[in-house]
């Protein structure tokens, strides 16, 4: 489970990167996007997955072994509330670009670089 | 009574933007809000930088929970200054906006841009405080995140607040490049966690240093270098800064180009002295490097430009660069100059853009080919630049001279002569510069842009006086750091010994009872 979560946080990394590359802004906010997935699911995929065990302590004990971590989970969740505000102003931003500017070819916002 | 000093800053930024957004419809009433919000957000930081230079480290941690599983807030000297001087920015941008939010530029009646600056300026600028102190008072990493995001979100807004088309390209390359760094960020937290199961940094530093794979500790190290190498606009990851930070209102044009780099400066001090300290040889190294062509390019970027906006834009990078050189060089001299350093640069910058404002107001234009005369049309604006720009060059008995003097004495101490040439190479090339908006903008004569005193209104006029109070402050304070150095540098090297020997630090937050 974890190998394969590996390859998919891999596999999402390169598509990310691929995406940011490209010159079209929309392709590049679905890059982005997708580049915070792909952190959320790595910090997801280094708390170990355990299947169908609570990480709770029984009463009487002291620490339970062979659970998922909790805490990571916890940081994906704040992370994935700060990836949506983030997207949904980004989706507005380029929105903007693109009524002003007239153009979705990233190649061509240069009037601010000159 | 520490614990509530200690959050102060964080809260009631949050507070003032809030009652400010309420009063969005009343613009007198939001303007009375944004300013005894940030007298009051200035003297909290006064008090919280008492107590820290009284007491010592003070933390407290979130919810009771003891330091490694809470959220630990806490306040070194380093951390106290930097919120001291971010309220001392906030206060002087809260009076120059009186003036500059609202007369920018000619005719600018536009209703519906005075209304969007009018809803978002003063509750988005008191957010991205509480981002920023934040950020410089946590004492957990996750909660660094968090803190940033909530900075560049307000940034984002700000800086693409009145919709124009230069400012929307900026910001989106701006957003863009931000959002990578983010995601590095959440990369490096995730892998460190993943070696050390915890997130409090007093709490890694301990951890990292009992971990047998340095070469792990040192690649996720690379992760934060690059993630906050980003922020603060170092060599090669600067592209981002000139392309974007000339773009808005003055105003916002000055806090963050005061402010929000050196955050990301503050936070590689803060990693690279208490995290990252195994293997210092390798990673120092590499910031010793960056930091030199950080220094060159910037200044090299600054001289080709004639935008007085843009000169300034592309200066911060390469101020940069002296900033990391200090950490770089890694002695308690050295960092002592960093946090001087810092401390100069947050006032001048933000003072010489404070100028270009002015300058725009009485010389009509930021292009220094098109205006000229303003030397013999306003004496006083002039002696006020010089003051700034002689500052920035390093010229004695200016800040600017005593910041460069400590963080080159260590660097010479170090025996880096390579990096200490290359940082007095740097230093002339920023005085050329300089001295091209002085030619440009003040010595040369008046191409006719300016027209009799009559029709542009002076620096005590109605409309600009709000501009000129806070220059006129702060170019006091610059003069106060260069001719009497003494004090400012104590501090400084009280901080850099905490910096230095983070046993304090980790011994405050883990086992020490809160106060």
């Amino acid at each position: 489970m974890d190998s394969l979560l590996a390859i998919l946080v891999g596999g999402l990394f390169a598509f990310a990167i691929y995406m940011i590359l490209r010159r079209c802004i929309i392709k590049l906010i679905i890059g982005l996007s997708l580049l915070a997935h792909a952190c959320n699911l790595l910090i997801f995929t280094i708390a170990t997955t355990v299947r169908g065990k609570a990480p709770l302590i029984p009463e009487g004990e002291k620490a339970i072994t062979n659970v998922a971590d909790p805490l990571p989970q916890a940081l994906v969740l704040t992370a994935i509330v700060i990836g949506f505000g983030v997207t949904a102003f980004t989706i507005v931003l380029i929105r903007q670009v693109y009524q002003t500017v007239g153009t979705s070819d990233s190649n061509k916002l240069t009037s601010s670089d000159t | 009574m520490s614990k509530v000093l200690l959050v102060a800053p964080i809260l009631f930024p949050l507070l003032t933007g809030l009652l400010a957004l309420a009063a969005w419809k009343y613009r007198r009433l939001q303007e009375i809000i944004a300013l005894s919000g940030a007298f009051i957000f200035l003297l909290l930081a006064g008090l919280l930088f008492r107590q820290v230079m009284h007491h010592g480290i003070i933390h407290m941690q979130a919810g009771d929970w003891d330091a490694p599983f809470g959220i630990t807030v806490v306040a070194d000297t380093f951390s106290a200054v930097m919120v001291l001087i971010t309220a001392l920015m906030a206060v002087g941008i809260a009076v120059y906006s009186l003036s500059s939010m609202k007369y920018d530029g000619p005719a600018r009646t536009d209703a519906m841009l005075s209304q969007r600056r009018q809803f978002a300026f003063y509750p988005l600028i008191n957010i991205m405080y509480m981002g920023v102190c934040g950020a410089f008072l946590t004492g957990d990493l996750f909660n660094m995140y968090v803190w940033f995001e909530v900075m560049l979100m307000s940034s984002f807004i700000l800086l693409s607040m009145d919709g124009k088309k230069k400012q929307l390209e900026g910001a989106f390359k701006y957003v863009t490049i931000n959002l990578v760094s983010s995601a590095f960020f959440l990369i490096g937290i995730g892998l460190l966690y993943g070696i050390t199961g915890t997130l409090n940094m007093a709490d890694l530093a301990v951890k990292v240093s009992a971990i047998e794979n340095q070469a792990l500790v040192t690649l996720i190290a690379m992760f934060f270098l690059v993630c906050f190498g980003i922020k603060a606009a170092v060599f090669p990851l600067f592209f981002w800064l000139p392309a974007s930070y000339h773009t808005p209102p003055i105003s916002i044009a000055a806090i963050f180009a005061a402010m929000l780099t050196k955050v990301g400066v503050y936070s590689l001090v803060r990693i690279f002295s208490l995290i990252f300290i195994q293997d210092i040889g390798y990673t120092h190294t590499i910031i010793l490097w960056i930091a030199a062509f950080t220094m060159f390019i910037g200044v090299i970027g600054a001289a080709s430009h004639y935008d007085m906006r843009r000169i300034l834009s592309v200066h911060i990078v390469s101020q940069i660069g002296y900033l990391i050189l200090g950490l770089a060089f890694f002695t308690p001299l050295a960092l002592a100059g960093v946090l001087y350093y810092m401390v100069h640069i947050i006032m001048v910058k933000g003072n010489l853009f404070l100028v270009a404002g002015l300058v725009k107001r009485i010389g009509g234009t930021y292009q220094i080919k098109k205006t000229g005369g303003l030397l013999n049309h306003n004496a006083l604006l002039a002696v006020l630049f010089l003051i700034s720009a002689l500052a920035l060059a390093g010229i004695p008995p200016l800040s600017g001279f005593w910041a460069k003097f400590i963080v080159l004495k260590a660097g010479v101490m170090e025996g880096q002569y390579l990096f200490v040439v290359v940082a007095l190479v740097v230093s002339l090339l920023t005085l050329y510069s300089m001295m091209k908006i002085w030619n440009e903008a003040f010595w040369k004569k008046d191409p006719g842009i300016i027209h009799d005193d009559k029709k542009t209104p002076g620096l005590f006029s109605r409309q600009n006086r709000y501009m000129t109070l806070p220059v006129l402050g702060m170019t006091v304070i610059i003069l106060i750091m260069g001719l009497f150095p003494e004090p400012f540098f104590q501090v400084a090297q009280t901080a850099a010994e905490e910096l230095m020997d983070p046993s304090y630090y980790i011994n405050t937050v883990l086992g020490g009872t809160t106060p």
